[in-house]
């Protein structure tokens, strides 16, 4: 089976974007990314599309052939699909592209992740983004993300003795490095004094531990083995995809701080990849609410349960000890469901190719990147690397 | 929608909190469920309609301030997982008490409530809350 390659990226500006529409980003970054890799869109064997909430928000459904069509290649005729996990919808549309890449039907694929989150109202997306959630048993009660989020964050704190302080680090530390990423939802730094005394969502959890409603769109051009040794291209390898999924709801769960499909898809991953956590670089994790970036870092594997506040302490930072969301995170960069899980993807993509200007960390060999539906129902774990 | 279809389909697990036993290893599922995802195959046609008294505890809990359209007149409100007697976890929120008073282990039974104000349709929802056990 042949290996996939990462051979270029591009992304619209994550943020809110009134002046724009849904398939304005999407072709945006797709063909930014289609630039950067030097190939003809006629050269495209794939799409896959990343969108979650489309329908809801835009009432436009398909949207992988409205984008192709609108980005003028149509007349390719290149077969296009959409890919919908909720939040973690960029990532598997990643995931699937590889797939078809390495069945050797097509050489090269156009991954896009695209995601408008502001067209409507406060209230009125709290309704919307409960479809990630199980709308006739968490959602009919009153439940809404936030709230789950801040139920595992609850217990959490409860049985580990942890303050919230250690949750906003992590909201800290995504600012500070948005800060630098000009593409980026959010690029003020904040403290954890701000960081603790927003105003509250669902208590425990405030406005600073909710990651945006954010416009965005990312993109990215995978090719084959084959493709990338006859053109002389450099790509960024991908080493290890690998997908779980468990309950839906987060009452069906035994822990409601575990989710366990990251820990499987991180394991996965990782033997695919013939790499140990100690390989790893950097990683951008899916802290959609600062709790579930501390579960994160723990179900991946870098802290024990209960532990993330020790592997905080050591250096989250662009020079800590194992740097957290270089792009800023959810939290910061900002959080268009369909596209935060390619977006994560193409800043592991700069990373690696030494490309990520200020906020480059250095010397980075290998990069892990993790996606996570909903309350957590499902995680899409990545490994990319340079050789 | 389809809402008035689904309100009428879900009634007898909303209003009396009917749940399913798997007759092959005697679990309790509430939300209901039509295979046992432990015992799968054993379980088809097995699962036996049961009916949930209502009491459990508090495994955590929540505040929400931030709310959908239909539940903006109840906020402030405390949304908790609640462990039931009979073994399930559920969703639910606890109503008819200080906010200090709700903790981690607190006993709760069940009560019959209005849920939201009204949906897309213009239906009102009832379902189960819950209240402290004083
Ligand atoms: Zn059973």
């Amino acid at each position: 089976m042949s290996n996939v390659y990462i051979i270029g990226a591009g992304e619209a500006k994550y943020g809110e974007l009134w002046d724009r529409s849904l398939r304005e980003i999407a072709v945006e970054a797709g063909l930014k990314a289609v630039e950067s890799a030097g190939i003809r869109t006629k050269d495209l064997g794939a799409i896959y599309m990343g969108n979650s909430l489309g329908g809801d928000i835009s009432m436009q459904e398909h949207l992988s052939a409205l984008m192709s069509d609108h980005a003028g290649i149509a007349s390719e005729y290149v077969p296009s699909i959409r890919v919908e996990t909720s939040t973690a919808s960029g990532a598997s549309a990643f995931r699937e592209a590889c797939l078809g890449i390495r069945s050797g039907e097509f050489d090269i694929a156009m991954v896009g992740g695209a995601e408008k989150m502001t067209e409507l109202y406060g209230n009125e997306m709290i309704d919307i983004t409960s479809s990630i959630i199980d709308r006739e048993w968490e959602a009919f009660t009153g439940a809404t993300p936030a709230a789950l989020a801040a139920l595992s964050a609850r217990r959490y704190m409860s049985d580990f003795n942890v303050q919230k302080d250690v949750l906003a680090q992590i909201s800290v530390n995504d600012h500070a490095n948005a800060s630098l990423n000009e593409n980026a939802h959010f690029r003020n730094r904040i403290t954890i004094d701000q960081a603790l005394g927003a105003t509250p969502i669902a208590e425990p959890l405030n406005l600073m531990d909710c990651a945006p409603l954010s416009d965005g769109a990312s993109s990215l051009i995978l090719a084959s083995e084959k493709y990338v040794r006859e053109h002389g291209v450099e790509g960024v390898r991908v080493m290890g995809s690998a997908m779980s999924q468990g309950a839906f709801a987060l009452h069906s769960r035994e822990s409601l701080y575990t989710v366990e499909p990251t820990r499987i898809a991180s394991e996965k991953a990782l033997k695919q990849a013939g790499l140990s956590l100690k390989d790893i670089s950097m990683v951008e994790i899916h802290d959609s609410y600062s709790i579930y970036g501390l579960m994160a870092l723990e179900d991946l594997g870098f802290a024990k349960k209960g532990k993330a506040r020790e592997l905080i302490e050591n250096g989250i930072g662009l020079t800590g000890n194992l740097p957290v969301n270089p792009s800023g995170g959810l939290k910061a960069k900002g959080f268009p469901y369909g596209a935060s899980g390619v977006g994560q993807i193409v800043e592991a993509y700069y990373q690696l190719k030494n490309k990520a200007g200020k906020r480059q960390i250095k010397d980075v060999k290998y990069a892990m990147t993790h996606s996570q539906a909903g309350s957590g129902a499902a995680s899409v774990v990545h490994i990319l690397g340079v050789e | 929608m389809g809402e008035l279809s689904r309100m009428w389909r879900e009634m007898p697990s909303r209003y009396r909190m009917e749940g399913r036993r798997c007759e092959n290893c005697k679990r309790v599922y509430f939300p209901p469920r039509d295979i046992c995802p432990v015992c799968h195959r054993e379980s088809i046609g097995r699962m036996t309609p049961v009916d949930i008294a209502g009491n459990g505890e508090i495994v955590s809990y929540t505040i929400v301030h931030e709310t959908p359209p239909a539940f903006i007149r109840q906020k402030p409100y405390v949304l908790a997982i609640i462990l039931l007697e009979e073994g399930p976890m559920i969703t639910g929120q606890v109503v008819d008490c200080e906010l200090e008073d709700v903790k981690i282990g607190k006993k709760v039974r069940s009560v019959f409530r209005r849920i939201s104000e009204d949906g897309k349709s213009g239906v009102i929802h009832y379902g189960y809350k819950f209240v402290l056990d004083k």
